[in-house]
């Protein structure tokens, strides 16, 4: 989906913290934007000139591989100047506050900050405490925006559209930061959501936010067009939540043999990184409908996108047309 | 110490059920007159308080002043002069300090800084578990001998069933109150808001409504078990205010405190991750506000209490996991009474005064709480009609936290007298 040229161009703001403040038209400009960067990154020499001189800060207050990397490729291939901090290691191991080591870091004029952290409200927090942009990579339970808008260009590439779609979000949504992203992000472009999963991992309340509730895969997949598949948050299954992985896998795991039921092929996403055997089987992850690895693709792109609509530009002056040098 | 004439007061005195234009006479500490048209002798001071009410000090019987431990956020004398400014002529402080009020010592601590500050009276409790850890009794009679009203281990739930079972019984000799923060421990899981829609969006994990009824259910039967007094702290939920009603109408020995702010605000206030929003327990919903006001209403609930609690500006600036719980409410309560509860048609004003003084005096046996003749001279002076907007930075708290900044209240403390003698004055 194109935006008319003639309606006036939306900006993000200072900040990317979630989905839910976004409105239709910024997130449909994400998405635009992030379409002409998709070709930077088949290039030979992938690179462009557009963020040369600006200083982002990768700020990791917890693990992380294909977050941080495709966010420092993203700044990398628009030519930034890019500071990895992870919290081990640091003064964050020292004591230092969020907001003290933030201050310091902006007091090295830096242009960016890219947050994750393990308390929901840690990149608001941040972002209005300092002038620099700052990109929530992943807060607590809350949001992580960017995994939102990768899996909704994964969607969009595969049916030209989210307008009517039907998304089923399946698994741990209760500790799931990527499904309170998904959700805003698909309801607000016009899909029907659900979520599946055992009712000890969904949050109360959660059909307040708009979505149907499934209890069972089987009923998800008679319905959806798409599941988007989540990780069973292992580290935090020791609170209880289900019995075991084995039966959870039994009971809730995305399975050939249940896709085999379906009414429809189903197109097949998940954030990672994946439990094979777990919440999804290994034929699934790997087969046909599956488009994992064009998320791992998109998820760079839409970096791009962010990190270049933040620093103020606007999609008609996208400069990727001349590479670098 | 010069005697005081307050001339031409609406004094309300909820016990006697008095509601009339009168002056009061104030002498050697202590009320000697409460009547129309009396003459001013030499030597008293006459204070002009028409247009004033008139009222019984207020009284509440649950603050955390921070000393000894984090004197940074309130000492017992800032608590004191917030209380006095606030209308409140007592308070009762609980034992969460740093050393735990378990012991005589503790106690004797806290009363000899209170008699210093010379302002409010504080009446500390005890604890009831010897450190709050919930395994052995405090020394209840030592408490006692050395000052305590009540006893809590406040900030903690009793977990253990035997031991507040044995309290409930070891504490009836004594006659005083066993006051329990109720939250089912395992069920509330280190969440940090109510559990609901707003704890969903947020992504914060929440303490469900059934963490506070499963505790106060318990508490209940176990003070119908013994007959001991389980005084129920900070109620929050529909659910609690239910089980309380039925137990009161089986005669159990209950009662029941709720705070301006669950009587005010809902979950929707953590918005924004407002850690001036987070307590414990947390703001609920509107069903649970409507239920709070209607149990305040019908005498379910018995008293109003603050649950005052400073923090330092630097704990509450912070995300919100890791924020500490708790908000300042000595000098708001008044102000948010008349506002809200008045202005919402829940109270009338000697309803009011009566779930602010009255109530909380007889349920924890305190002298004050009424304008009898030859009682002690607490009294708060107020005007009932002036509206005010919230600012922190003149509270005489330490603290600053307090979700209210820029609200609109109405009712003006003027004048707040302890044993006769004028603590707090507002400036003109």
């Amino acid at each position: 989906m194109i935006r008319d040229a003639s309606s006036p161009v939306p900006s993000l703001g200072k900040d990317l913290l979630g989905l839910e403040p976004l409105s239709t038209d910024q997130i449909q400009l994400i998405l635009d934007t992030a379409e002409p960067f998709k070709e930077v990154s088949e290039r030979a020499i992938k690179k462009v000139p557009t963020l040369r001189g600006k200083t982002i800060v990768n700020l990791f207050y917890e693990a992380s591989t294909r977050t941080r990397i495709a966010f420092e490729f993203a700044e990398k291939r628009l030519s930034a100047d890019t500071v990895n901090i992870a919290a081990a290691g640091s003064s964050v191991e020292k004591g230092e506050s969020l907001v003290d080591t933030a201050r310091n870091l902006e007091a090295m004029r830096i242009d960016m900050v890219v947050v994750r952290h393990p308390s929901s409200g840690a990149a608001a927090f941040l972002a209005d405490r300092i002038a620099s942009n700052v990109i929530n990579a992943g807060d607590g339970w809350h949001e992580h925006p960017t995994q939102g808008l990768l899996d909704l260009l994964t969607i969009r590439d595969k049916f030209g559209r989210i307008d009517g779609l039907k998304v089923c979000i399946c698994g741990d949504i209760l500790h799931s930061r990527v499904a309170r992203s998904n959700i805003w992000g698909l309801l607000k472009l016009g899909a029907a959501v659900a979520v599946c999963g055992p009712r000890s991992l969904l949050p109360r309340g959660i059909e307040e936010l708009g979505v149907q509730v499934f209890g069972r895969p089987e009923e998800a997949i008679e319905w959806a067009d798409v599941l988007n598949v989540l990780r069973l948050q292992l580290e935090r299954m020791q609170g209880g939540y289900i019995p075991s992985l084995g039966e959870f896998y039994r009971v809730f795991g995305i399975t050939q043999e249940r896709l085999d039921r379906a009414p429809r092929d189903l197109l097949i996403l998940h954030p990672g990184p994946m439990n094979r055997g777990v919440e999804i089987d290994s034929r699934v992850a790997d087969g046909p409908h599956s488009v994992i690895l064009q998320q791992v693709t998109n998820g760079i792109a839409v970096r791009m996108a962010v990190l270049y609509l933040l620093a103020g530009g606007t999609p008609e002056r996208a400069d990727v047309s001349k590479g670098e040098g | 110490m010069k005697p005081i004439l307050l001339k031409g007061g609406r004094v309300i005195d909820p016990a006697p059920q008095l509601d009339q234009t009168a002056d009061v006479l104030i002498e050697d500490g202590r009320i000697t007159a409460v009547e129309p048209n009396i003459a001013a002798g030499d030597g008293v001071e006459t204070v002009d308080v028409s247009g004033m009410v008139v009222a019984p000090g207020l009284i509440d019987v649950h603050v955390h002043f921070r000393e000894p431990g984090k004197e940074e956020a309130e000492t017992v004398a800032t608590g004191a002069q917030s209380a006095a400014a606030g209308g409140f002529t007592s308070v009762c402080s609980m034992p969460n300090t740093q050393p735990v009020t378990d012991n005589q010592a503790a106690v004797g601590f806290i009363v000899k800084q209170a008699s210093a500050a010379n302002s409010a009276r504080v009446f500390p409790y005890g604890a009831i578990s010897v450190g709050q850890n919930g395994e052995q009794l405090a020394e209840f009679a030592r408490l006692i001998e050395a000052g305590v009203v009540a006893l809590s281990d406040d900030g903690h739930p009793v977990v253990s069933s035997h031991l507040m079972r044995t309290a409930l019984e070891y504490a009836q000799v004594f006659g005083i109150p066993i006051a329990n923060h109720c939250e089912e421990l395992t069920l509330a899981d280190r969440g940090t808001m109510h559990e609901g829609v707003v704890s969903t969006r947020l992504g914060l994990k929440g303490i469900p409504a059934a963490a506070e009824d499963i505790m106060v259910a318990r508490d209940v039967i176990l003070a119908e078990l013994t007959g001991g007094h389980i005084h129920l702290c900070h109620v929050s939920t529909k659910g609690a205010v239910d089980i309380i009603r039925r137990a009161k109408d089986k005669g159990v020995r209950v009662t029941a405190e709720v705070t301006p702010h669950h009587l005010t605000l809902t979950h929707e206030e953590c918005e924004g991750y407002n850690t001036n929003a987070k307590m414990n327990p947390p703001l609920r919903e509107e069903a649970d506000v409507a239920a709070l006001r209607e149990g305040l209403r019908d005498g379910t609930i018995d008293l109003i209490a603050t649950d005052h609690a400073p923090h330092h500006y630097e704990a509450k600036e912070r995300d919100f996991d890791e924020a500490p719980f708790g908000i300042i409410g000595l000098e708001t309560a008044l102000g948010l009474g008349v506002h809200e509860l008045i202005g919402g048609g829940v109270l009338s004003l000697p309803d009011l005064i009566r779930r602010m003084s009255t109530e909380p005096a007889r349920a924890f046996h305190l002298e004050g709480g009424t304008l009898g003749k030859g009682k002690p001279a607490d009294v708060v002076v107020f005007d009932p009609d002036a509206t005010w907007t919230v600012d922190p930075s003149r509270f005489y708290s330490k603290s600053r936290n307090t979700p209210y900044t820029d609200h609109t209240l109405t009712g003006r403390v003027e004048r707040t007298i302890v044993g006769g003698r004028t603590v707090y004055e507002r400036a003109t």
